[in-house]
């Protein structure tokens, strides 16, 4: 049991008993899948237009590099599927925007680029060698952030790493992909997890298990209990007990100071998919070209935790669920405290899409915001210990300096603040445009 | 996949907790029952008239000011009224209601912009717009004591000045009755019983930070003890009794912790509350008039804005520890 816990925090429904008994279901391979060059924090990828012919009319193999971008701080894109690429151009993306994609139509064999093989046991591999593997798979942090694996896994020299935390803790409401991989893929984890020590010459490994999900606490721990530096640590369910700043500070006490990353304290945090996803490139050579997603929300008709190739369609995934009522108010990516509502679902899945929900009236709350009643209830849950209300006040009346002096920079956007607030005042929302605009002064 | 009608594109977390003002509002109702229940048992039936019209005078007030004809709303106008009613003595005449709770709804809430825009308590406002201007009728000796427990009594019988106005009056009152409530003073001040349990239901629904009533009773019971003049022989019983006594215990549970006209921060709350209690016992003890509570709530609530500003909390991370 965590022998700390973070202040503030929220206890929403959290409706995970919806899906989190269900099996993930592999989907039957998509007949089109559309591939976004940037799906990570960083540079975009370059199409591979040059060497590898990469254009409309190109036969690809699943597995291939589409694109690439020679900064470190990017991830190169690979076909989840081969067949024959039938447009190149933007295409809508989970972020809102239209963004450069590779569209590849299926030719149903599902044949693997040849270059995709073992990379050898683990003993045999040197840190270099886990991190050059990592990248050239692609891989990501799968929670949601799509933050570079391979970039966690390079630290400068003067912070050197002890500890790695496999993040456990599913946190957001609905989502119940990261419990059934704990379930299913527990010694892919153990094993990622051992290949990030090995990479980062860590000595402690913990992962991190809310404890709504007693019984992957119980089948991880019976994986690491032959591990002497492995632990699991039960977590208290609280929203957001799956940021990466709490997370640290309950499983091990450790502050990381507010702007600077978990590295400072000597600690790197992945999420259990990304274990898994960093396993399947070393043992199989895979690139990451699929991943667990959980499709749920009271407009879908049968909901599920489904295994997808990247890149098919959230309208198709849906489809495979049943399909959405007519009474859908919103489809959101990822989850609902911090997901993205989509105009449409014509958008495809990518690495950081932890789940397609369906939310009708049921499970959104549609109000008008009201004055401020200055409660403070979302400076009691903030868990950043900021003060939302008057965060979002002088982003509201355009004073982004003094919402500067309030820390909003320190706002990770989790939404307890709005989810809380009984004016239903969308605070965090405030807040991310005085963020955005406090930025805008500093990069000019 | 057809999606039909238009789906909904808004910010994130798409989902929201159930309260809403209106619930907050009915919750502070249903904490005060208790007061005013109490207030009703001692005080007779002046007292359930003289909330009745507080409450529909506020409410109307405000639904005629803001041109709605939602009476109840989002139900602070209530909660405005029935404060204002339980800070109100017993034999006040019908139309000082009607005035106090008018002025409270208006010129204490509404003239500023309306409900989280006021910057002091208004049902307070109220109350001190008729203490300056009907003094007689607020204070002094037609308080009438209250008949325990005797409904209907005639209130012009009986007459006697809050137990703060002389030390010798205190002693005829245990201790023990006054903080059942068993004792002269304004409707809903003097039970302090009734008052704590709201209170604690309160605290326990997360309505209020235990800091105010706890930095204001306080400062209150530790300055009381300290120069809380000849009212007991002993110095502790003087603490308590200014605690219990008059208006120390409704202004710091429910009047003090007015969410709009204090602070949000949690230090700030802690000062806000010692502060109400250092000018109550500053009015008190040194002061021209026998009770400071009204006044002492409504100074502090004009330096809310300045103390939150000095009690920005430390971010998480903020403190970076030397290596």
């Amino acid at each position: 049991m965590a022998k700390f816990s973070f202040r503030g925090g929220v206890h929403p429904v959290y409706s995970k008993e919806i899906t989190s008994t269900l099996a993930i279901v592999k989907m039957p391979l998509p007949q089109k899948v559309v591939v976004p060059m940037q799906q990570h924090i960083g540079a975009p990828c370059e199409l591979l237009a040059d060497v590898e012919k990469i254009e409309k009319g190109t036969e690809v193999k699943a597995g291939q590099k589409l694109g690439d971008n020679k900064g470190f701080v990017s991830a190169p894109v690979h076909a989840p599927i081969s067949g024959t690429v039938v447009d190149i151009g933007p295409y809508n993306h989970p972020l809102g925007m239209k963004i450069n994609a590779v569209t590849i139509e299926s030719d149903g064999h599902d044949e693997w680029d040849e270059n995709i093989k073992p990379a050898g046991s683990l003993e045999d591999l040197s840190a270099d060698d886990i991190r050059k593997i990592v990248r050239e798979a692609g891989i990501v942090g799968l929670g949601g952030a799509t933050f570079p694996a391979h970039v966690k896994l390079s630290p400068p020299e003067d912070k050197p790493i002890d500890v790695v935390i496999i993040n456990g803790a599913e946190c957001e409401p609905y989502l119940t992909a990261d419990h059934r991989v704990m379930l299913e893929k527990t010694e892919e984890i153990v094993f990622g997890l051992k290949a990030m020590m090995k990479a980062l010459g860590a000595s402690e490994g913990i992962i991190g298990i809310e404890d709504n999900k007693p019984d992957a606490h119980k089948q991880v721990e019976s994986m690491v209990a032959e591990e002497e530096n492995i632990r699991v640590c039960t977590l208290p369910t609280k929203y957001p007990q799956g940021a990466e700043k709490m997370l640290i500070y309950v499983t091990t006490g450790r502050v990381v100071p507010a702007g600077a990353l978990p590295m400072e304290v000597g600690i790197v945090n992945h999420n259990v998919g990304t274990a898994v996803a960093i396993t399947q490139a070393i043992r199989e050579g895979k690139p990451l070209v699929e991943r667990v997603l959980t499709v749920t929300g009271s407009g879908v008709a049968k909901p599920a935790n489904v295994q997808a190739r990247l890149g098919t369609l959230a309208s198709e995934v849906l489809d495979f669920c049943g399909g959405i009522s007519e009474s859908t108010l919103k489809v959101v990516v990822g989850g609902p405290m911090m997901g993205l509502a989509q105009p449409s679902a014509d958008i495809p899945v990518i690495k950081g899409t932890s789940g397609i929900l369906a939310l009708t009236d049921e499970d959104v709350y549609l109000a008008e915001s009201s004055p401020c009643i200055r409660c403070a209830k979302c400076v009691s849950v903030c868990p950043m210990n900021l003060m939302p209300t008057s965060i979002a006040q002088a982003s509201e009346h355009g004073d982004y300096r003094r919402a500067e002096k309030l820390y909003a920079l320190d706002c990770f956007e989790c939404g307890c603040c709005s989810y809380i607030c009984p004016s239903k005042i969308p605070l965090v929302q405030w807040i991310r445009i005085g963020k955005n605009e406090i930025m805008k002064r500093k990069n000019k | 996949m057809v999606i039909n009608g238009k789906l909904i594109v808004s910010s994130s977390p798409h989902i929201r907790s159930v309260e809403s003002v209106q619930s907050v509002m009915v919750d502070v109702l249903i904490a005060l029952f208790p007061a005013a229940l109490m207030a009703v048992l001692l005080f007779g039936y002046r007292a359930l008239l003289t909330m009745v019209i507080a409450i529909a005078v506020a409410m109307l007030a405000e639904a005629i000011w803001r041109r709605k004809s939602d009476i109840f709303s989002d139900g602070s106008a209530a909660v405005t009224g029935l404060l204002l009613a339980l800070a109100l003595p017993a034999a006040v005449p019908w139309w000082l209601v009607v005035v106090g709770s008018a002025s409270a709804i208006i010129i204490g809430k509404q003239v500023f912009g309306g409900i989280g825009y006021n910057i002091f308590n208004p049902a307070l406002v109220g109350r001190a717009i008729l203490v300056v201007s009907w003094g007689g009728h607020m204070a002094g000796d037609i308080w009438p004591s209250p008949q325990p427990f005797a409904f209907g009594y005639d209130a012009a019988v009986v007459t006697g000045a809050t137990v703060l106005a002389a030390p010798e009056k205190a002693v005829t009152f245990s201790l023990p009755e006054m903080f059942i409530g068993n004792i002269p003073g304004c409707l809903g001040e003097t039970s302090a019983l009734a008052l704590l349990i709201g209170g604690f239901w309160l605290v326990y629904k997360g309505h209020i930070d235990y800091r105010i009533p706890g930095g204001f009773i306080g400062t209150v019971f530790i300055l009381g003890v300290l120069f809380g003049g000849g009212f007991y022989a002993n110095i502790f019983m003087t603490g308590l009794f200014h605690v219990v006594a008059g208006g120390v215990m409704i202004g710091a549970i429910y009047m003090a912790t007015d969410f709009v006209t204090t602070p949000v921060t949690p230090a700030g709350r802690l000062i806000f509350g010692i502060g109400c209690g250092l000018i109550t016992m500053l009015i008190r003890l040194w002061g021209i008039l026998p009770e400071g509570v009204t006044f002492a709530i409504l100074l502090m609530n004009a330096v809310t804005p300045i103390i939150d500003n000095f009690t920005i909390p430390q971010r998480f991370g903020g403190v970076k520890k030397s290596a």
